[in-house]
């Protein structure tokens, strides 16, 4: 095999890396490079590019090699599939990083690997690239590092002193799918990883009986990833296995990705378009549970198949499933309810409590602080509106159902 | 007309003095102009700045938070909007927390665009290295934002990139930073040498999107058109997107292929039969424990805890199930029920080494809630379908006393599901002949109100102290069945 150049590699190792859809580069420690090194950290997360799929650049995020020993029937780099292998040097990754991030293309790397020889030399490759990163070169971007589940704790526990943000992916939301698509991996190893960075990161927030604070681990938290049409799980059973994650180890994330049809696909999983609406209302119903009360049994019983209804938003589905809890006088009604209203977002709620302390609110007053009337209009009442029999009119759903957006404000 | 000139840079600073001096002589907004660098002279002629004022002029941290942003807008009206508010604070010192007033809804629709124009300028510039003259790297920008915000979003670049010299040449004036920042006046955009660093960034761009996923419309919205112009990977997207769905057919066309030779020998070495032979020992059990599907509680636990302890113990201690710091760690009794238990036990002369501490049931039953995992009670079935790893536990270790702690534990041993207030205290014959000891569970004791736990954990203290002694005095007594001694 003739001698890749690292533009080849480059092309390869970001080619193989794309179907991890995690981006993020907030919620970690401020630092910059006043005092020396190189880089800053710890504001909003700021995407430097956004591709045509819609998906943010904001790290580098490649393979450190995509030679794989496991045999995912979902993943292309599995070690059954024929696509075109390469392996960067650390230093080769450190350069790309370095280069990239002095051009302000990047916030950071996001690195990933396949599994070569073993777990353990895995890991302990990944984490000489961000110790040569943050040590000999003073990096003070951002890192995240995938986490090997199977790899020894004492390179987790280094590489969650280096790292930003280290995650482990759950990969699929049913452990019998797991199973039998990724027959290597299994399911309570990669959940154990995941309690133990949990408990990693809670001893590190201790400060000792000496009020000496031991180093941060992992400031941005975890994250995970689920594949969501790559089995037959409807999303009520993929939103109880987030609740359940988010519960069991405080994750900043749980990011939802569309099965995607790959090259060199496996004979086991079909080549079908991926369900980006299926995906989209996911994260809606994500964003509900974790900002807005929702709980994953209230989501996933909008249809008796416990799939999502894809013509609405989860929450303009839940609110015509409980018309009798509307509509809400936007005066008296609390935090809790408000957040339960279609069109109002938690911006929108907070300030409708700050301004009705000032008088009463009015359609136009809500429109002018950003509350989506067209859809909040059957649910409230206001001293200028009063939705009459709307609330519970039967072609309710229907007014919504085909195309929201093409409602008028004023319809 | 009072006419208040304004510098090119550090506008701000000189608003802000001029804005004090006229508030506090209360001169109304109508009154003044406000011309920035560059602007026509006054056609009508100007008055200079009055004298200050008598009246006390206070502006709140957040107007002068809005004033920030606000001033690096490009709107000419800025400077007499804010003005306005200024005075209006003056009355109101609340105006900014009434989000329905239409002069607030103004400021911060500007406020938002400033912010919004700074967070893609932090984003979408892209540096090109030049030929070093000393020590340090040198990068140059051209980028043209929507408002005059060079002064905003240069401390960003100041703090992040602060081992190079750069500069970021904008329409409206250049950024010089060689280890400290200096503005000076607008050039002509520059010539930027290629860069091989563009080249294989645009190798990047390339090859991490997804042709199976075309989402053109959110890609618009966060990286609007005006911008595409200076970045170096945008020039690729029509190309990329005229690909697309020829890449998506041919992978539709080429589909399933053949795996390597190698790919079934590499799997077979990690793929290792399960292990379905009776277990002969603690260990072998607690290994094929670990991969237990007997029920459905499996899929929502972290993992199986198994038990631990001395594999040779005269005392067997059952729990009911891990709870949640159990299932974190792995390992039994360690949250705070297992504290107390282990405090009673060495208060009545008892090693938690050395017995064997387990569970009925070995994974954590639970209910999400937020951030919180509640606690479930394990049901009868789930009892039953653990019941095999209990005994396997029970075959090996062999224990000559098992305390049951909790109902749970007393259905799992001895089969009976009669309540426990009844019971406790007794020994019981477990399902396989052996004395069972019953018990509170320790996490009763937590849950009690005070006066009640008291009671209960000195019922625990006792029980267990009854357990040291029926243990101690085994060789010599046989007469455990009865209650009183």
């Amino acid at each position: 095999m003739a001698r890749r150049t690292l533009q080849q590699k480059l092309a390869i190792l970001s080619d193989a890396a794309k179907y991890d859809a995690s981006c993020a580069s907030s919620g970690t420690t401020r630092r910059d490079a006043r005092q020396g090194g190189i880089g800053s950290a710890g504001g909003t997360g700021i995407c430097h590019a956004y591709t045509p799929d819609g998906r943010c650049v904001s790290l580098l995020k490649i393979l450190m090699t995509n030679f794989c020993i496991y045999d995912c029937a979902y993943c292309v780099n599995r070690v059954s599939s024929n696509v075109e292998r390469a392996r960067f040097s650390p230093e080769e990754v450190v350069g790309l990083t370095l280069e990239f991030y002095r051009r302000n293309m990047i916030e950071g790397l996001f690195l990933s690997s396949g599994i070569i020889r073993s777990p353990d030399q895995t890991m302990g490759d990944m984490v000489r690239i961000a110790r040569m990163l943050r040590v000999e070169h003073g990096f003070r971007g951002y890192i995240h590092l995938k986490t090997i589940p199977e790899a020894a704790p004492e390179l987790v526990a280094e590489a969650g002193l280096l790292a930003d943000r280290l995650s482990v992916n759950i990969e699929l939301p049913q452990d019998q799918s797991l199973r039998r698509l990724a027959p290597e991996k299994r399911p309570e190893t990669i959940r154990a990883a995941m309690a133990d960075m949990r408990l990693a990161r809670e001893a590190a927030a201790e400060t000792s009986h000496r009020g000496k604070r031991p180093p941060r681990f992992a400031p941005a938290g975890q994250s995970t990833q689920m594949i969501v049409g790559a089995d037959a799980t409807p999303d009520r059973e993929i939103l109880r296995t987030s609740a359940r994650l988010y519960a069991g180890y405080d994750l900043k994330r749980v990011y939802y990705s569309a099965f995607s049809p790959i090259p060199d696909a496996s004979a086991t999983l079909p080549l079908v378009k991926p369900p980006l609406l299926r995906e989209h209302r996911l994260y809606q119903a994500d964003w509900l549970m974790r900002f807005y009360g929702f709980d994953a049994e209230e989501i996933g019983a909008a249809r008796p198949d416990g799939n999502l209804d894809l013509a609405l938003d989860p929450k303009l589905a839940w609110a015509l499933a409980h018309r009798g809890d509307f509509p809400l006088d936007v005066a008296r009604a609390t935090r809790e309810q408000l957040l339960r209203v279609p069109g109002f977002g938690t911006r929108t709620v907070a300030r409708i409590l700050a301004a009705r302390r000032n008088g009463p609110l009015r359609y136009a007053d809500l429109l002018r602080m950003g509350a989506v009337m067209a859809k909040a209009r059957p649910f409230v009442t206001l001293p200028d509106w009063q939705p009459g029999a709307l609330t519970d009119s039967a072609g309710l759903h229907a007014r919504f159902a085909p195309a929201p957006e093409q409602l008028s404000l004023f319809g | 007309m009072i006419r208040v000139e304004l510098p090119r840079f550090d506008r701000l600073a000189a608003w802000r003095a001029a804005a004090r001096r006229l508030a506090s002589a209360r001169i109304q907004p109508g009154a003044v102009t406000w011309a920035e660098a560059g602007a026509a002279p006054d056609l009508f002629g100007a008055e200079p700045l009055p004298p200050p004022g008598l009246h006390p002029v206070r502006a709140t941290p957040d107007f002068l938070a809005l004033c920030r942003q606000v001033g690096f807008h490009g709107d000419p009206q800025r400077w007499s909007l804010l003005y306005t508010a200024l005075l209006r604070v003056q009355e109101q010192r609340d105006l900014l927390g009434n989000p329905a007033d239409p002069l607030v809804i103004r400021l911060q629709a500007l406020a938002r665009s400033v912010r919004r124009d700074i967070h893609k300028m932090h984003a979408f510039l892209r540096f090109h290295e030049l030929p070093a003259t000393g020590p340090r790297r040198r990068f140059a920008a051209w980028f043209e934002p929507e408002h005059p915000i060079l002064q905003a979003v240069t401390p960003f670049f100041a703090r992040r990139f602060a081992d190079m010299d750069w500069r970021i040449v904008t329409p409206e004036g250049v950024a010089h930073f060689d280890g400290a920042l200096r503005f000076s006046d607008p050039v002509p955009r520059p010539d930027l040498p290629p860069d091989a660093s563009h080249a294989l960034w645009q190798t990047y761009f390339a090859n991490i999107f997804n042709p199976a996923r075309i989402k053109t419309r959110a890609m618009r919205s966060e990286m609007p058109l005006k911008y595409w112009k200076n970045l170096p990977e945008t020039r690729l997207v029509p190309q990329m997107l005229a690909d697309a769905p020829r890449r998506v057919a041919a992978m539709a066309a080429a589909g399933a292929s053949e795996a390597p030779g190698f790919a079934a020998k590499v799997t077979a070495r990690l793929r290792l039969p399960t292990d379905e032979t009776a277990p002969a020992t603690l260990e072998q059990a607690g290994a094929q424990a670990a991969a237990c599907q007997r029920c459905d509680l499996c899929h929502a636990a972290t993992r199986t805890v198994w038990g631990e302890g001395d594999p040779d113990a005269a005392l067997m201690i059952v729990g009911e199930a891990p709870g949640d710091h159990e299932d974190l760690r792995g390992r039994p009794f360690v949250g705070p029920a297992g504290q107390l238990l282990r405090a009673v036990l060495a208060e009545v002369g008892l090693d938690p080494d050395r017995a064997w501490l387990t569970n009925a049931v070995k994974h954590f039953k639970f209910a999400p809630q937020g951030k919180r995992r509640l606690h479930r009670n394990p049901s009868a079935a789930e009892i039953d379908h653990c019941r095999w790893w209990l005994n396997q536990e029970r075959r090996l270790v062999a224990p000559r006393l098992t305390v049951a702690l909790g109902a749970s534990a007393a259905l799992a041993l001895t089969g009976r599901k009669a309540p426990l207030t009844a019971r406790r205290g007794s020994v019981e014959p477990a399902l396989d002949g052996g004395p069972v000891l019953l018990t509170w569970h320790p996490s009763l004791i937590l849950r009690l109100p005070a006066a009640e736990a008291r009671a209960a954990r000195s019922d625990f203290a006792a029980d267990l102290g009854r357990a040291a002694a029926m243990l101690g005095s085994q060789a010599r007594s046989r007469s455990l069945g009865s209650r009183d001694q």
